[in-house]
């Protein structure tokens, strides 16, 4: 076996989707391969290409809509684009396989994780019954799940996120593949998680002797895996080398601007994106803000209950940004939820403008919740997919009809659409049509439709690409400065708040564990957790092997 | 596949309209659907005044006359009935009173289902379960025996028949729209337009009865041929349609002992039933598709890239 040779080569790869009228370009001449024990990483935004590229290696591309122009796909010397039926499934799953971003979807729910894993070796003929069982359980103790005598036998909603993506590794592994595709593995889970799953396919990659293809936006986690990485930028391969080159030696436009967008590289050193219109007017206090769970287990189960948040108090201030700080689970998403009342809390506080919001009757809550707009994480699924662009934006008028006379809805939408910095033709489309960081944008413009006072960003970039996080926060610094707005800014990526926050909270279990100025938390955090956050960023490769 | 496509925006009223009819031309069978519903509909509507009488006119050398003959002029051209009355008036005729009951009794059942289960689905209080178990009140209950029932103790009328048809019908679009309101309700961008502070009626009627709506047509038009023969059953018990008024079920039903010698006269009315079923099965199939924003492409033309 000649170990130079690569295991997977995709040449001029070119594929469309089409629509009415012109096919629209998804990859184009995209070329790439990968070698046995080799980690190649293809960093991109949302998008660019890099799924498509690797989907076709899977054959997983619906035609129509999706239609290969051209292109060469060799595997361990021979050609694999065009198998079908047998053939196919000799590759698929036993030679080459994939891991997704989120395992629950992937995971049948009804069945148990054992006999899902048992099912791999049954289906392609390597094992079965007592021996096939015997194989899961070995397998979910190589992938690091505690108990695997216990666990077999549960269900995939008794895992947690990282457990879970942990099986759906198992699962791949299970018939030692000679490839391994990962596609976003680690986006759904916390950074902590997130380091312990690297490990994980780090390891594997050591002892099979596999070839790993990573699919990322976060150039973190790029940089941390990466022997060899390709940057896509709109369908195409904007840059491709040794890693260390890449990132400390760019040479794209575009793959500069990544790297320094990153929240410790330089531009964001010297960007102000912080406020500087602190006026001190309280905007919004919350005192002991308190949500209580109960779940009760069976129908004459005790019942039980836990506390998702507890007691936490905070001030925000005109013009002011407050960063939320805090893993999932850790609370945060159920403050926001709870401030606008969209579920209601067990106990505490929240005065707005010296109003009462968990006592306002609906008159008033209307009001309040013309004020106080919310950005969410997936922009996506915050809209209706039925409704335009331009019927998206005019919504926030439709409902609070004194805002704007119909009339100048138009011009409005279009005006809003260039604060946010898309073109105002692109009014008449539908969310589906634009990438994240656009719809994110769009999402945007939609909560500052209605003139609001407060904003509140619940995971508002994490779902987008370091570029254009950067880009996003930018543009919400700059909205901070222009209209004098105040934004709630949660997240769990402590360096994305760096250089916005004013101030910041950490949460854990539903705890504010440490609160203060952003340079107090980042220069010298008083907490262990917060250290734990700060430390649990990825680590470049060639710096940790150097 | 996120990339911004070129699609020439249709904003005015004449390019949507344009938009709308290449899309119909795409689904080569919705369009045969469409163009057989419309002739249908003109057909019910002028087809009476034309040959009205000819639906009642007994002949008896016509008796069973068996159908692609033109000896006897184009109205016999599908044959005769037992009486001798030609079976192509009948079907014209009687399409005025088949397609008004079941699009009457179809069209209330889903307008008064959909909005119950919209109820049932979006609100928590105590008349969303009081809904839900009148529904299955009426669905554990026989529905002819229902039916018979309740046109017994009101006497047979087209009203009360359509009452009928319709109660036992909006259970099914009850259910159906309560589950797709529950799997709705949840999803993000009714969260988005709640936090917005739209009332409870914006967010049922703006977010999520359009999203419901696909499938209830889709319900709708498997529906009205059960409606179709289910009101045949009833006349043929005497509590539906009174002679001499009739409906294609009942025509069918006329025949019934005829399957052997004269099979023509259910035959043509049963193929009635069906072309009209499966035209609005087609046409509903075509509407979920291009309601759909994601799903339009499919009747769009899709050019390739010269290669």
């Amino acid at each position: 076996m000649n170990e130079l040779a690569p295991i997977l080569s995709v040449e001029d790869l070119t594929v469309d989707f089409l629509s009415d009228g012109a096919p629209a370009r998804a990859v184009d001449g995209v070329s790439f391969e990968v070698r046995r024990g080799e980690t190649l990483v293809i960093l991109g935004e949302s998008g660019s290409g890099k799924s498509v590229s690797t989907s076709a290696v899977m054959d997983l591309i619906d035609r129509p809509p999706g239609d290969i122009v051209r292109g060469r796909i060799s595997f361990d010397g021979a050609r694999i684009d065009g198998l079908q039926g047998e053939a196919r499934r000799v590759i698929n799953g036993r030679r080459i396989a994939m891991i997704f971003q989120d395992p629950l979807a992937y995971l049948n729910p009804v069945y148990t994780v054992g006999r899902q894993i048992c099912e791999i070796f049954e289906s392609h003929g390597v094992a079965s019954g007592r021996a096939a069982r015997e194989r899961a359980m070995d397998l979910l103790k190589r992938v690091g799940i505690p108990e695997p005598e216990a666990r077999i036998d549960q269900y995939p909603h008794q895992f947690s996120g990282g457990q879970r993506q942990r099986v759906m590794i198992a699962m791949a592994i299970a018939l030692q593949p000679d490839l391994l595709i990962a596609d976003e593995p680690t986006t759904a889970l916390d950074v902590s998680v997130q380091a312990q799953i690297l490990d994980l396919l780090r390891d594997l990659q050591g002892e099979t002797g596999m070839a790993l293809i990573l699919i990322t936006h976060d150039l973190e986690v790029a940089a941390s895996m990466a022997d060899r990485v390709i940057v896509m930028n709109r369908g195409t391969i904007v840059e491709a080398g040794e890693a260390r080159k890449v990132f400390t030696k760019p040479r794209h436009a575009y793959t500069q601007k990544l790297i320094s967008a990153l929240p410790h590289g330089d531009a964001a050193e010297s960007s102000n994106r912080r406020s500087t219109t602190n006026s001190g007017e309280t905007v919004l206090r919350v005192e002991n803000l308190t949500k209580e769970y109960v779940v009760s287990s069976g129908l004459f189960g005790r019942k039980k209950s836990f506390l998702a948040v507890k007691d936490v108090s905070f001030e925000v201030s005109k013009g002011e940004t407050l960063g939320i700080v805090g893993e999932s689970g850790s609370g945060k998403s159920s403050v926001a939820r709870m401030l606008l009342r969209l579920n209601e809390p067990t106990a505490g506080k929240a005065i707005f403008n010296g109003e009462d919001v968990f006592a306002m009757e609906e008159r008033g809550l209307r009001a309040y919740r013309r004020k106080v707009q919310m950005v969410f994480q997936d922009p996506y699924g915050s809209m209706n997919p039925r409704m335009t662009v331009r019927a998206i934006i005019a919504e926030p008028w439709s409902i609070h009809a004194d805002i704007l006379p119909r009339a100048r809805w138009r011009d409005r939408v279009a005006e809003l659409l260039e604060l946010v910095g898309l073109k105002p033709e692109h009014a008449d489309r539908y969310p589906h049509q634009f990438s994240g960081g656009q719809r994110q944008r769009i999402a945007i413009a939609r909560a500052l439709a209605s003139e609001p006072e407060l904003v509140i960003c619940d995971e508002a970039v994490s779902a987008l690409d370091v570029s254009i996080q950067a880009q996003i926060i930018d543009l919400l610094a700059d909205l901070r400065t222009r209209l004098g707005l105040s934004y709630i800014f949660i997240t769990h990526d402590l360096p994305i708040v760096r250089h916005f926050a004013d101030r910041i909270l950490v949460m854990k279990q539903g705890v504010v564990v440490e609160e203060g100025p952003t340079s107090t938390i980042f220069g010298n955090p008083s907490q262990a957790y917060t250290r734990s956050l700060l430390d649990a960023t990825p680590v470049p490769k060639w710096l940790e092997t150097a | 596949m996120t990339a911004i496509t070129n699609a020439a925006s249709a904003s005015d009223p004449a390019g949507r309209a344009r938009t709308f009819f290449n899309c119909l031309k795409r689904d080569r069978l919705a369009l045969a659907a469409a163009i057989f519903l419309v002739i249908l509909a003109i057909a019910t509507l002028a087809g009476p005044l034309l040959i009205g009488d000819m639906a009642a006119k007994l002949g008896l050398r016509q008796r069973n006359l068996p159908p692609f003959s033109l000896d006897h002029g184009w109205l016999y051209f599908l044959g005769a009935d037992t009486l001798g009355r030609p079976i192509l008036a009948r079907l014209v005729v009687g399409a005025q009173n088949t397609l008004g009951i079941a699009l009457a009794a179809v069209v209330t059942s889903m307008l008064v289902g959909g909005v119950l289960g919209l109820v049932a689905g979006y609100s928590e209080r105590w008349y969303s379960q009081v809904i839900q178990r009148l529904a299955d009140i009426i669905m554990s209950f026989p529905s002819l025996l229902l039916a018979l029932i309740v046109l017994y103790t009101l006497g047979p009328s087209i009203s009360n028949l359509i009452i009928v048809l319709a109660l036992t019908r909006i259970p099914i679009y009850l259910r159906t729209t309560r589950a797709e309101v529950l799997e709705l309700r949840e999803r993000m961008f009714v969260s988005a337009a709640k936090s917005m502070g739209a009332r409870p009626l914006r967010i049922v009627l703006r977010h999520i009865a359009p999203m419901a709506l696909p499938t209830l047509l889709t319900i709708a038009a498997i529906d009205f041929a059960t409606v179709i023969l289910a009101e045949s059953s009833l006349s043929f018990l005497g509590l539906g349609i009174q002679p001499p008024e009739f409906t294609w079920g009942a025509m069918v039903a006329n025949g019934r002992g005829y399957l052997a010698t004269a099979w023509w006269i259910s035959f043509w009315p049963g193929l009635a039933i069906l072309l009209t079923t499966l035209s609005l099965n087609l046409l509903s199939s075509w509407a979920r598709t291009m309601a759909d924003p994601q799903q339009r492409w499919r009747l769009q033309s899709l050019r390739k890239a010269s290669r």
